[in-house]
């Protein structure tokens, strides 16, 4: 390894080690008053590291491949189904399961890509055709009982590693942050690779990308597939985690919009954004929770999204490289 | 799977799913309108949509107003919400940039929906009217009257609207930025301006919409949302931009909707409406009646 590449991959490493040491700061949080307990800690943190890698998921197609899905849903129910039928229905291990849901994932990304990549859908209508897509699986998932129904899917708590249900939430903290980390060094390499030049090279002008030799639609497939794949195992993590899921969790628009907001909020296309987004997003809408629980004596409904919503129209306003381009235009360059 | 039924029972269905159509088609104008004329999708109409119906609750709870008379006021009202909100927020914010507008609407729907929920929370709402219940006797079917005046409405407004794009200057102004928006502002029409008043169109055409949805359905902050899909499908359908397609498009899903509910039962009924959604857009995306894009 290089210097230069090391160099590279340097600030991801040093992120990972920071997440890595957050629960040696927890008791500190916790007597500051910032958190009612270790668990309120580690449950927002673990909310936080799944959305992030849903996110992430939706920005290597989103992000360097500029095709918006506004239907991740897609994929991040399908790992989270996967997840919970596999032990529930055939009693496939947990950490089997984990692997078959990132695959079902991936192939549910495959065919809709195969589908609206074929059709020549760009921008506006990718968008409106994945977003249909997530709303299918949605009504189905409802409606037919492999699934549960509209009952959902109940997951039964058996605590051990070998059902991935662990007892110290610590554990179950450093197994998302160990995804995240992995995408995250896994797109500072896509960033680096001749792959990752073809797919930044459709972003930003397709046609002249196709004129240059690059075979556009391969490009597109394999990031929609390696993007849904990431986003199912997000799925799959909230299933181990809430050990349940129905339609409108699993397929529901709010989390096709997590994980594009994430990204955009935190700096598109770049290998931070997704993380620096979710926990913007997340905190900044915790925060605006608690404030307005404090004031109105009582917890309003919507106001964290409310704050996500303005949060993104000032961030296209004033900051359209997201949070990350004004750390970096701030931090001198 | 299918079970088979009297044709009474279908022919009423076919009506039902007509009524319901034109206020699809209704809320499907708006929308097309806007992307005809900005090329984008506005994001927000479901939940301007949302908005407007729970205007039309507030003026019928709060001041006694019938929400056929709430037309008189809303529709002046949403038209200068959406000019404001296309001149304001969403112009200066994307920069007119595509892809930022999408996002910015994206934004907004996320706002007016959830600040709808903040205050009026979760409860889903109707209004009791002396007519809400009253039906239309055809003889051979009865249809609820509601619905029925919402349909006559509806094709009023569309004709309307064809009328201000046809016939007036404004409209001839909003169909030159529409076809080539650089040779409309060297000939001296105000660009942003045509924007504005188109998203004001849409706007108060939800108006239009929510007034006569309010007699015959129910409002919480959530609403907009089934609407806006079928919306979406129907402006594919008919073709982005075009209005005699979002016209036939609606009626076209509202009979669809109808009849995949009757025989596919409430849950899998509106499964109908996203799988022709999908199949027009990866087979014919100009829709039915759409120029080649």
């Amino acid at each position: 390894m290089s210097s230069g590449t090391f160099a590279a991959y340097r600030p991801i490493l040093i992120a990972i080690a920071a997440l890595a040491a957050l629960p040696l700061a927890v008791p500190m949080l916790v007597s500051a008053g910032l958190f009612a307990g270790a668990n309120t800690f580690y449950n927002l943190m673990i909310f936080i590291l799944i959305i992030t890698l849903a996110a992430q998921g939706w920005n290597i197609a989103g992000g360097y491949g500029g095709q918006f899905s506004f239907g991740h849903a897609a994929f991040f129910g399908t790992g989270a189904y996967a997840q919970a039928v596999l032990q529930t229905r055939y009693g496939v291990n947990a950490w089997a399961a984990l692997p078959v849901a990132m695959a079902l994932g991936g192939l549910v990304g495959a065919v809709i890509g195969l589908l609206a990549f074929r059709a020549r859908l760009r921008g506006s209508y990718f968008a409106l055709v994945t977003l249909a897509f997530a709303e299918v699986f949605r009504i189905l998932a409802n409606a037919t009982p492999i699934t549960g129904g509209a009952a959902g899917t109940l997951v039964p708590l058996r605590i051990g590693f070998g059902q991935m249900q662990f007892e110290a939430p610590a554990a179950f903290f450093y197994l998302a942050l160990g995804f995240v980390a992995v995408v995250l060094l896994l797109n500072r390499l896509l960033e680096r690779s001749r792959f990752g030049a073809w797919l930044v090279a459709v972003r930003e002008n397709e046609d002249a990308a196709r004129a240059l030799g690059v075979d556009t639609l391969t490009v597109k497939l394999k990031a929609i597939t390696l993007s849904a794949a990431v986003t199912a195992v997000a799925g799959a993590l909230y299933t181990q985690k809430f050990l349940y899921v129905d339609a409108n969790i699993a397929y529901g628009a709010w989390i096709s919009v997590e994980a594009l907001l994430a990204p955009i909020v935190g700096g598109i296309g770049t290998v931070f954004g997704p993380l620096i987004g979710a926990v913007a997003l997340i905190g900044l809408g915790e925060a605006a929770k608690t404030l307005i629980h404090s004031a109105f004596g009582s917890a309003v409904p919507g106001v964290d999204l409310v704050v996500y919503g303005l949060l993104l129209i000032v961030v296209i306003a004033f900051a359209p490289r997201g949070l990350i381009g004004l750390l970096r235009a701030g931090g001198g360059r | 799977m299918f079970r088979s039924y009297p044709p009474q029972i279908v022919l009423e269905a076919v009506l039902n799913g007509l009524l319901t159509g034109a206020v699809y088609a209704l809320v499907a104008l708006g929308l097309t309108l806007v992307y005809g004329v900005l090329h984008i999708i506005n994001f927000a109409h479901g939940a301007m949509l949302t908005l407007a119906m729970f205007a039309v609750l507030v003026a019928h709870l709060g001041f006694g107003i019938d929400p056929y008379l709430a037309i008189l006021p809303l529709t002046p009202l949403f038209f200068a919400f959406g000019y404001g909100l296309q001149r304001f927020v969403i112009s200066p914010a994307s920069r007119n940039d595509d892809g930022a507008i999408l996002l910015v609407t994206l934004g907004l729907s996320i706002v007016i929906e959830n600040l709808l929920l903040a205050i009026f929370r979760s409860d889903t709402r109707s209004l009791t009217l002396d007519y809400s219940f009253s039906v239309v006797d055809l003889g051979f079917a009865l249809l609820s009257l509601p619905r029925v005046i919402g349909f006559g409405v509806a094709l009023v407004v569309a004709a309307a609207l064809w009328a201000i794009l046809a016939l007036t200057d404004t409209g001839k102004a909003i169909r030159a930025v529409a076809k080539e928006k650089l040779g409309a502002s060297l000939v001296g029409i105000d660009v942003n301006h045509i924007y504005a008043v188109t998203f004001g169109l849409g706007a108060a055409t939800l108006a239009v919409a929510a007034c006569l949805l309010m007699p015959s359905f129910y409002v919480n902050p959530r609403v907009g949302n089934a609407f806006v899909l079928v919306a979406f499908t129907v402006v594919v359908l008919g073709g982005m931009g075009s209005i005699a397609g979002a016209l036939v498009g609606g009626l076209v899903i509202g009979v669809v909707e109808s009849l995949s509910g009757l025989y596919l039962g409430e849950s899998l009924g509106q499964i109908g409406i996203f799988l022709i959604f999908i199949l027009v857009l990866l087979f014919r995306p100009t829709g039915l009646f759409g120029a080649k894009a």
